[in-house]
């Protein structure tokens, strides 16, 4: 079976004035469809760097990148938006949900674009909120809800079009510990019930360890791919890059 | 997915009320200005075309020449220098249909029973209602054999009739213009105002030997103050102006540098001119009202590229969950369409209320048309799209990470 997403010798270059810095030296990584894991490594170690070409918000300078099989670097600009619309999912730190929306406006938002019909939006949008535990709050402003909802209510309109990867960007960093741990258990159980796969990108051993698989970043490389081991989590292991 | 669209394009403009508003008021200034000059000139326009309407067309009126004693000259008019003979020798004129000879009894005071009213008394002859397409309307107008004859008959305009008889039947009343008693066998149709704003039925009309005769004093006897002379067609005006100016001085006995003792008006040229004035001058109040529109735009734009960088980071998060570069574009131009659309409504609606105001101001019809409407719409649509097209384009163009940075 091919794997989900598929990355082999991505370079990432970025351009300024000062000349090409190279955020990624050539990263190669595999992930298979249902897998639960995370993607560590300090700031500016080229996490993010990272996590924006698999969301494809960002194309590799060199290297491949093939979601499902496709090559990305094939695709144009507006094959890409509906790659990320229906294929991806995005959660991010800062919830980054429309403060002008209801939370079921919100959750809606994607099937706008995917051109699902306004009262099939609402139907869904009302089943994934309350999938979420937030059935009773479709009309409340983002302003409206705590911290924690307002993740779910991010976390409901990421599975909007029934995406095959969620991918999260530091999910719990702006929740307190209690509140992560319930938005963390909802992934768990996404990834479990559903067989969605989950990549958190994160810099909390304390939510990779959470995970199933770690892969950790440190300047532009894969530092090591394995289980979420003590050493792994803290930054103590061997490198041990996986071919 | 464009209703959902609107209806987020009208949430943003909501969630800025007083910033939208403002915004709009650079349009609704300029689609007000536009509505209003289009009806007003559309009104002036209208007064014009009616004034012609009513001069009866293809007219040309001769006018007796200036008195003369020493140096002072007594005005178009006053001197003695028209003849009814030189009605008769135009009427001969080819291309003449008909021509009237008519003269002024000044200062009249008309008088039945214990009512009395100043007004115009002019006497002519039955051509005058033919050249000046005019028509009793109730009674008639006196016959060739009675103006001959000095027939002491009087045909009245409707504001006579008003002022002398109120609501009772004028028809065979009696009536006395200088002590002469004179029988109202007519009552001309209405009218209506003329150019100046006077009013065209204050008139008394009677057979012009029987006006000749009111008149005081031998020196009118036979002269005449203007022959109304109607043409079979525009074609024809200016060489029967021509015509009539050569026959005139022959009959005259000008000689080669006499200056005319007579003037020749081509009514239809002055009301050509009349109208293309008032033309030009709408034009350019809806030239005026067009630069506050481009105004009106560029405010959109300017207030586009504003929202657009205050929503950078929403925009960033519509493009990650699957917004096109199309998508993002196509929301704000609806933003900037939708603003400047219902600053054009409201402004249709200010427009049209003033211009009803002004029409009662200036007390002549003011019409706001159908074109007019959907130019000012049509106008605005064009607008909100061009102004809205660089803001988002560049809202369009911005990089999802760095927009989501923001």
């Amino acid at each position: 079976m091919t794997a989900l997403l598929n990355l082999v010798d991505v370079i990432k270059d970025y351009g300024s004035e000062a000349g090409t810095f190279r955020a990624l030296h050539g990263v190669s990584l595999d992930v298979r469809a249902g897998e639960f894991m995370a993607i560590m490594g300090p700031s500016g170690s080229g996490k993010s760097t990272l996590m924006n070409i698999i969301g494809c918000l960002d194309t590799p300078t060199t290297g491949s990148y093939r979601f499902e099989g496709t090559d990305t670097a094939t695709l144009s600009e507006s094959a890409l938006a509906k790659l990320r619309n229906a294929g991806i999912g995005f959660v991010f730190q800062q919830f980054n949900l429309l403060p002008r929306l209801s939370a079921l406006a919100n959750v809606a938002l994607p099937m706008v674009y995917s051109g699902v019909s306004a009262r099939d939006r609402a139907t869904r949008a009302q089943v994934l909120l309350e999938s979420v535990g937030l059935g009773d709050k479709p009309k409340s402003r983002p302003s409206q809800l705590s911290g924690g909802q307002q993740q779910r209510v991010a976390v409901a309109r990421s599975l909007a079009n029934d995406p095959q990867l969620l991918l999260a960007d530091e999910p719990t960093g702006a929740l307190d510990t209690k509140t992560g741990v319930e938005v963390l258990a909802l992934f768990r159980a996404l990834n479990a019930d559903k067989g969605v796969t989950v990549v958190i990108v994160t810099h909390d051993p304390e939510v990779a360890r959470a995970t199933n698989r770690v892969v950790r970043i440190q300047d532009g490389r894969v530092f090591y791919d394995g289980p979420p081991t003590e050493a792994a989590l803290y930054g103590h292991a061997e490198p041990e890059v996986t071919a | 997915m464009i209703g959902t669209m609107l209806a987020e394009a009208w949430g943003a403009l909501i969630a800025n009320r007083l910033r939208s508003a403002l915004t709009m008021l650079g349009m609704i200034i300029g689609v007000a200005a536009v509505i209003l000059m289009l009806a007003i000139g559309g009104g002036v326009q209208k007064q014009v075309s009616d004034s012609i309407s009513g001069l009866g067309s293809n007219l040309l009126i001769v006018t007796a020449g200036s008195s003369r004693q020493g140096p002072l000259s007594g005005g178009a008019g006053s001197g003695a220098t028209l003849r009814i003979e030189d009605a008769d020798a135009i009427a001969r004129i080819e291309n003449v249909v008909a021509a009237a000879p008519s003269t002024a009894v000044p200062a009249a005071q008309a008088v039945a029973g214990p009512v009395n009213w100043s007004t115009q008394v002019t006497g002519s002859v039955p051509a005058y209602f033919i050249v000046n397409e005019w028509t009793a309307g109730d009674g008639r107008v006196f016959s060739d054999r009675e103006e001959r004859a000095g027939a002491r008959v009087a045909v009245i305009g409707q504001t006579v009739a008003d002022k002398l008889f109120g609501a009772n039947d004028p028809l065979g009343q009696m009536i006395r213009v200088k002590g002469v008693s004179l029988q109202v066998i007519g009552v001309m149709a209405k009218r209506g105002q003329g150019f100046g704003g006077q009013d065209r039925d204050d008139v008394i009309i009677v057979p012009l030997t029987t006006a000749l005769r009111l008149l005081q004093g031998n020196a009118f006897r036979r002269s005449i103050r203007s022959i109304s002379v109607s043409v079979s067609s525009a074609e024809a005006l200016d060489q029967v102006e021509r015509d009539i100016t050569l026959l005139l001085r022959q009959l005259h006995r000008l000689k080669g540098d006499d200056q005319d003792d007579f003037s020749v008006a081509n009514l239809t040229a002055i009301t050509d001119t009349l109208s293309t004035t008032t033309r030009a001058i709408s034009l350019l109040l809806a030239a005026i009202g067009s630069i506050s529109l481009v105004v009106g735009g560029i405010g959109i734009m300017n207030i586009m590229l504003v929202s657009v960088t205050e929503r950078t980071r929403e925009i960033g998060i519509r493009m990650a969950i699957g917004a096109s570069r199309a998508a993002v574009r196509l929301q704000f131009l609806l933003e900037a369409l939708m603003l400047s659309l219902i600053g054009c409504g409201i402004g249709v609606a200010a427009g049209t209320g003033l211009a009803m105001l002004a029409g009662r101001a200036i007390g002549f019809d003011t019409a706001v048309t159908l074109y007019a409407v959907t130019v000012a719409f049509a106008v605005s649509a064009s607008i909100g799209i061009f102004f809205g097209w660089w803001p988002a384009t560049r809202a369009s163009k911005l990089s999802p990470i760095e927009a989501l940075r923001s």
